[in-house]
């Protein structure tokens, strides 16, 4: 009855179930196109997956431990949705501001990251967010509490048309080194701020305008003053919830799912130079569509790397990690110079309160831009933040973006994930890929439909 | 007010959006092909206490698969903390039937609750003439496009421990009996679990697979009946 021949036309193609295809796919249903998304892999996620246990050990370990082996010390498989990239979301971050505009919130539960962490001289210390923070933390001795202090209130009532708010600082000609001059801030300060806050992975911001670091330093104090204890989220059961839920928004929206599904052909129309998308080939036939959208997995020829290589090491504990209280969560980020490197080194934690292991255990991973030709070596100081460790799982990306931006074939690439700890540049690409796309930069409209709820 | 997740399954064309229509809108659409737009609805019964009689409000907050199922790719975030399935085959499809048996596999594996309730619904009751209730009517027979015998479905459901019901979501026949039946069950599941709770104050975590507020039901209140 209903198994009618299956519509080979639509109006985008999109290939990949990563967070930023997903995003685009429920953008663009809710738009009213015609949405086919395709996965050559049988689970939603792409590289930006949450997966179990026994997928992790096949992923990354030759020898995989047995089934009785993995269960008698890790528990059910089910309990464990581990992330292959690890993230947090700002709270008031683009992210955030999506999925509650497109309402993806209905299927998502999220929790508050309890700490965000910076390592100092052989220890881990609480970041202070806002101004009464900043006087109780030990990380400044009294004199540098209070120049600490003024540079946030700055920060939080500086006002754009209010000129004596800016006292005496142009955003767009000061460096944020003559900002930190101003306010008479020392190294370690700024280290903090530059790196803990502002979430700079190295110290090339300095020498910047100010403006983009400013914006950062207050992302992280509003998101902090909206719960309280850190400026992160995090979603129960795992990042690969987020895909599961924008991919659920676009079929809502009458996108059409296909998991499983390898391209085996990619279809052009015109010759060399100027050929155009046309269509893919699959196993459940051949679709077409004046464009499509794909992870670089898809066209490892239309992608270059950026010379970027991203180490990650998931970690597991079965303990909280030391120093840092019970923590069920925390971010702790390691900046550059305190060990001799030149990019910071994150390590994101979550635990059986998130639903992402079983109960007991907790998640630990670490990751860093590769420095050496030795890349295991340059995780040592986290590893040893962490204590006793289970097991460990370590893998090394590289970072791929697209040669061209798809206005010539109507390809569309997105980039890889990058070592930051937060979602902030995946929306950038997913607002520049939608731009791209549909020609008008995306604007966020409250869904309509809301909860059809009677009584 | 109670919340109970429940889910659809099936596959494609069995009827689950009707169902869901006729339950949420007590409406049926002749033309309603696949699911667009809504698949998120909210419907409230109210079940009664077999023991102090009173009224409990249970709220389903009810989950179609938005075609998701169709080429095998529903999410797993569509299972998790599910309470109850419906798990929905076409009497007039012969093969609905054994796609409904894995998908009962399927729910299994999937979700982790012991406690889950799973409905195995026939649908499409109208276009089935029952000889036994018509009393033999020779001359409607061509009519009857049944095709999956009610015992079949019915040993099927015993063996597995699931609820069993032929249902029309067209002339909407068993439909709402169907949902107080699930409501009914998974209070009487829950019962114990929001007594242990309501004693221990509160219950604070969210990670809890059950999200419930117990309301105090006003017990004496007259026009708090059964719909």
């Amino acid at each position: 009855m209903d198994q009618e021949t299956i519509d080979t036309e639509y109006d985008v193609i999109v290939l990949g179930t990563g967070i930023t295809e997903c995003i685009l796919s429920g953008l663009l249903s809710v738009d009213g196109k015609k949405v086919l998304h395709i996965d050559k892999q049988d689970h939603y996620g792409g590289e930006s997956a949450s997966v179990t246990l026994s997928q992790l050990y096949d992923k990354f370990k030759k020898s995989p431990i047995s089934k009785e082996d993995r269960e008698a010390k890790f528990g059910k498989d089910r309990d464990w949705n581990v992330d292959l990239i690890p993230k947090f979301l700002m709270v008031n971050g683009e992210l955030t501001n999506i999925l509650v505009h497109t309402d993806v919130t209905r299927y998502v539960d999220f929790k508050q990251v309890t700490g965000s962490y910076v390592f100092k001289q052989g220890k881990i210390y609480k970041v202070p967010a806002n101004e009464y923070e900043a006087i109780s933390s030990p990380l400044m001795g009294i004199f540098e509490k209070r120049r600490m202090k003024k540079f946030l209130e700055w920060i939080s009532s500086y006002k754009e048309d209010e000129l004596n708010t800016h006292q005496g600082l142009d955003l767009d000609k000061n460096t944020m080194e003559e900002v930190y001059a101003k306010f008479g801030l020392g190294n370690s300060t700024k280290e903090f701020i530059g790196h803990a806050m502002a979430l700079w992975t190295n110290d090339e911001y300095l020498q910047q305008i100010a403006r983009p670091s400013f914006e950062r330093i207050l992302l992280y104090c509003q998101s902090v003053a909206r719960y309280g204890k850190s400026p992160y989220l995090y979603p129960m059961y795992g990042l690969g919830e987020l895909p599961q839920g924008f991919a659920r928004l676009s079929a809502i929206y009458g996108g059409t799912y296909m998991l499983d599904t390898p391209i085996e052909e990619v279809l052009y129309d015109g010759e060399a130079e100027s050929k155009k998308f046309k269509g893919v080939k699959t196993k459940l036939g051949t679709f077409t569509a004046p464009l499509v959208i794909a992870d670089p997995t898809y066209f490892p020829d239309k992608c270059k790397s950026t010379g970027q290589k991203v180490i990650r090491a998931i970690c597991v504990l079965n303990h909280p990690i030391p120093g840092a209280g019970d923590s069920d969560s925390l971010q702790i980020i390691i900046p550059q110079s305190q060990v001799n490197r030149k990019n910071d080194i994150y390590i994101a934690v979550v635990s059986a309160a998130h639903n992402v292991c079983s109960k007991g255990h907790y998640l630990a991973i670490i990751s860093t831009i590769v420095e050496t030709s030795q890349p295991h070596v340059e995780l040592e100081s986290a590893f040893k933040l962490l204590g006793p460790i289970e097991e460990k799982f370590m893998g090394i990306a590289e970072i791929f973006e697209p040669k061209e931006d798809g206005s010539k074939d109507n390809i569309f690439l997105s980039r890889s994930y990058d070592a930051s700890s937060h979602f902030e540049s995946m929306t950038d690409d997913v607002k520049d890929i939608y731009f791209r796309v549909t020609g008008h930069p995306l604007v966020l409209k409250q869904r309509e439909d809301s909860l059809q709820a009677t009584t | 007010m109670l919340q109970f997740k429940l889910v659809l399954l099936g596959d494609s064309s069995v009827g689950k959006s009707s169902i869901v229509h006729r339950f949420v809108k007590d409406s049926f659409d002749e033309l309603r092909e696949s699911t667009i737009g809504a698949a998120f609805l909210a419907q409230t019964i109210k079940i009664k206490d077999t023991e102090t009689q009173e009224d409990i409000d249970i709220k389903f907050e009810i989950w179609d698969t938005a075609g998701q199922e169709r080429y095998k790719s529903l999410a797993p975030m569509y299972y998790r903390n599910a309470n109850a399935a419906l798990v929905v085959y076409d009497l007039t499809q012969k093969n609905s039937l054994s796609k409904a048996m894995s998908w009962v596999d399927e729910l299994k594996s999937k979700v982790g609750d012991e406690d889950l309730v799973i409905y195995l619904v026939g649908n499409k009751l109208d276009l089935c003439d029952n000889v036994e209730n018509r009393g033999g009517k020779e001359q409607e027979e061509e009519e009857n496009k049944r095709v999956v015998t009610t015992q079949e479905a019915d040993s099927y459901a015993k063996d597995q421990g699931l609820l069993f019901a032929e249902i029309s979501a067209k002339t909407g026949q068993g439909v709402k009996e169907v949902f107080q039946t699930i409501g009914e069950k998974l209070y009487e599941i829950k019962k114990p679990e929001l007594l242990a709770k309501k004693n221990r104050e509160y219950g604070r975590n969210s990670s809890e697979a059950v999200d419930i507020n117990i309301q105090r039901p006003n017990t004496n209140d007259p026009t708090s009946c059964c719909s």
